[in-house]
């Protein structure tokens, strides 16, 4: 330390203004993207091979791609963005970080509100990649405009975002908080009505189905797929999938205790 | 003066282990209060509560005369963990920026608390190539841009060499003449002669109050290692066998 003593009169801050501290977050959370280039690439890169694949394995039947290709741009960015949120999530419980972030001014919707918009800008970059490779290299075809499979695409991963939040704080370590993906996702993909149609579940199964956000999300951009302009149901499908968002930021909140022992 | 941090009989449980015993003691302002012991002996719980982020059992904190944990407080009281709590994939910079926009307080503060801390150098650098010793600056970085009114730091000097470790010490009293009131754990005897007033921690009871010389008068040695020892021997012969 080759300053001079610091010899600053405590106090006299003005205090930060609530929205600044979630922008504040949600710059951060960027700037650690920012450092970390091959994060960015694999989020940006590997849906798009993932969805080159499937192309390939339906070559003989692209009308199965059209339709399995168009549900997959809903499920990467809510898979990737809950793993990659509840890992962040979970390094700020374990760094300390959070600890710390709780004893400062920072609101705790602000903490997470300020992930949320982070990440979520995160997932729109990842969902215009994808989309653009899926329709344009591709030949991905819906009959709807591809401008409201990208929103779908950013409103799931805000999902995901949010969801990720909310597991990690039951997440004591890496191990549970990567295991949570299987146990939340995982039933959500299965029962969406990718791999069977809901119309053909048993009725407890389309209960569950009804219940789980993921659906709605895949509902809205099956209604893409089959019509030319945006219907009521999408937009409800849509109002849902952010609701359950909210409602999960909200739970997150709630979870987030300040004290612990 | 009214005292910074008045605690009355605090006891504090984690799991099914007492950690701290009915604690009472007040940090007078404006000084450096050391706070110490030996590892385990519930310095950082004790800090945790006083910042508000403990489960407490029983008691009361008060700081800055507010409930310990009070959201006005948040700006007025800075924290720093033993362990350092900073952004290992960012910058110096960007770290003591974001703490800094969280108070409120601008780049300016942000980047003159990193100077002050002397890592004005190694302000580009992640926080993740930096030495252990950078890193708990850095981290200190993050608090002292707020221009706490009360700062608690958790074994600050852990693992710096001898001269940081006099430099930061110094800054501690600079800090405290300015009318900061300073509460440092330390497991290491040696800078409990630094303190201004010392709390002496030993398996959740406090076994001391007092001045670094009215501590050497009382126990009758001029080495603080060694009054701590005749501190505990005392206390212990107090007890029933």
């Amino acid at each position: 330390m080759t300053a001079a003593p610091a010899v600053v009169r405590p106090g006299g801050h003005s205090h930060a203004a609530p929205g600044a501290t979630t922008l504040a977050v949600t710059g951060r959370v960027l700037r650690q993207l920012r450092h970390d280039p091959r994060t960015i690439a694999l989020l940006l890169v590997v849906p798009s091979l993932l969805l080159g694949l499937m192309d390939a394995l339906w070559t003989e039947q692209p009308q199965v791609f059209d339709r399995v290709g168009l549900v997959m741009l809903a499920i990467f960015p809510f898979v990737v963005m809950f793993l990659v949120t509840s890992i962040a999530m979970l390094r700020e419980r374990t760094s300390g970080t959070l600890e710390r972030l709780l004893t400062t001014p920072l609101p705790r919707p602000a903490l997470l509100l300020g992930y949320g918009a982070g990440f979520g800008l995160a997932a729109a970059l990842q969902a215009a990649v994808t989309t653009a490779v899926g329709f344009g290299l591709l030949g991905l075809e819906t009959a709807g405009p591809v401008g409201w499979v990208v929103v779908i695409a950013m409103v799931d991963a805000v999902l995901g975002v949010a969801l990720g939040l909310l597991c990690s704080a039951f997440a004591r370590s890496e191990f549970q908080a990567v295991q949570f993906m299987p146990v939340v996702v995982l039933p959500q993909v299965f029962l969406c009505g990718l791999l069977v149609p809901r119309e053909l579940m048993a009725g407890w199964l389309q209960a569950i189905s009804d219940v789980l956000p993921l659906t709605y999300a895949v509902d809205a951009l099956q209604e893409v797929g089959s019509h030319p302009a945006a219907t009521g149901r999408m937009a409800v499908d849509l109002a849902v999938v952010a609701g359950a968002a909210l409602l999960a930021l909200v739970l997150a909140a709630a979870t987030l205790r300040r004290r612990t022992s | 003066m009214d005292a910074a941090v008045t605690v009355t009989g605090l006891v504090v449980d984690r799991g099914h282990r007492r950690v701290l015993h009915d604690l009472a003691f007040v940090v007078p302002p404006g000084q450096v209060t050391g706070l110490l012991g030996p590892s385990g002996s519930g310095k950082s719980t004790l800090l945790r509560a006083l910042v508000g982020v403990q489960v407490v059992r029983s008691g009361e904190i008060t700081v800055l005369g507010r409930p310990a944990g009070s959201a006005s407080l948040r700006s007025r009281v800075g924290y720093v963990t033993q362990a350092p709590s900073v952004y290992a994939d960012l910058t110096v910079r960007e770290n003591a920026r974001f703490f800094a926009s969280l108070y409120g307080a601008g780049s300016a503060a942000a980047d003159r608390a990193v100077a002050d801390v002397g890592l004005g150098d190694a302000a580009g650098r992640l926080v993740r190539d930096l030495s252990s010793g950078q890193m708990g600056r850095a981290s200190l970085a993050c608090a002292l841009l707020a221009r706490p009114e009360v700062l608690l730091l958790d074994e600050p000097t852990v693992g710096l060499d001898p001269v940081l470790r006099v430099e930061l010490w110094e800054q501690f009293h600079a800090l405290a003449a300015a009318g900061t009131t300073l509460l440092v754990s330390s497991h290491v005897m040696d800078e409990a002669g630094r303190c201004d007033r010392l709390l002496l921690l030993r398996e959740g009871r406090l076994l001391a109050d007092s001045t670094p010389a009215a501590l050497r008068a009382r126990t009758g040695t001029d080495d603080l290692e060694e009054a701590f020892l005749r501190v505990v021997r005392e206390q212990q012969a107090e007890l029933p066998a």
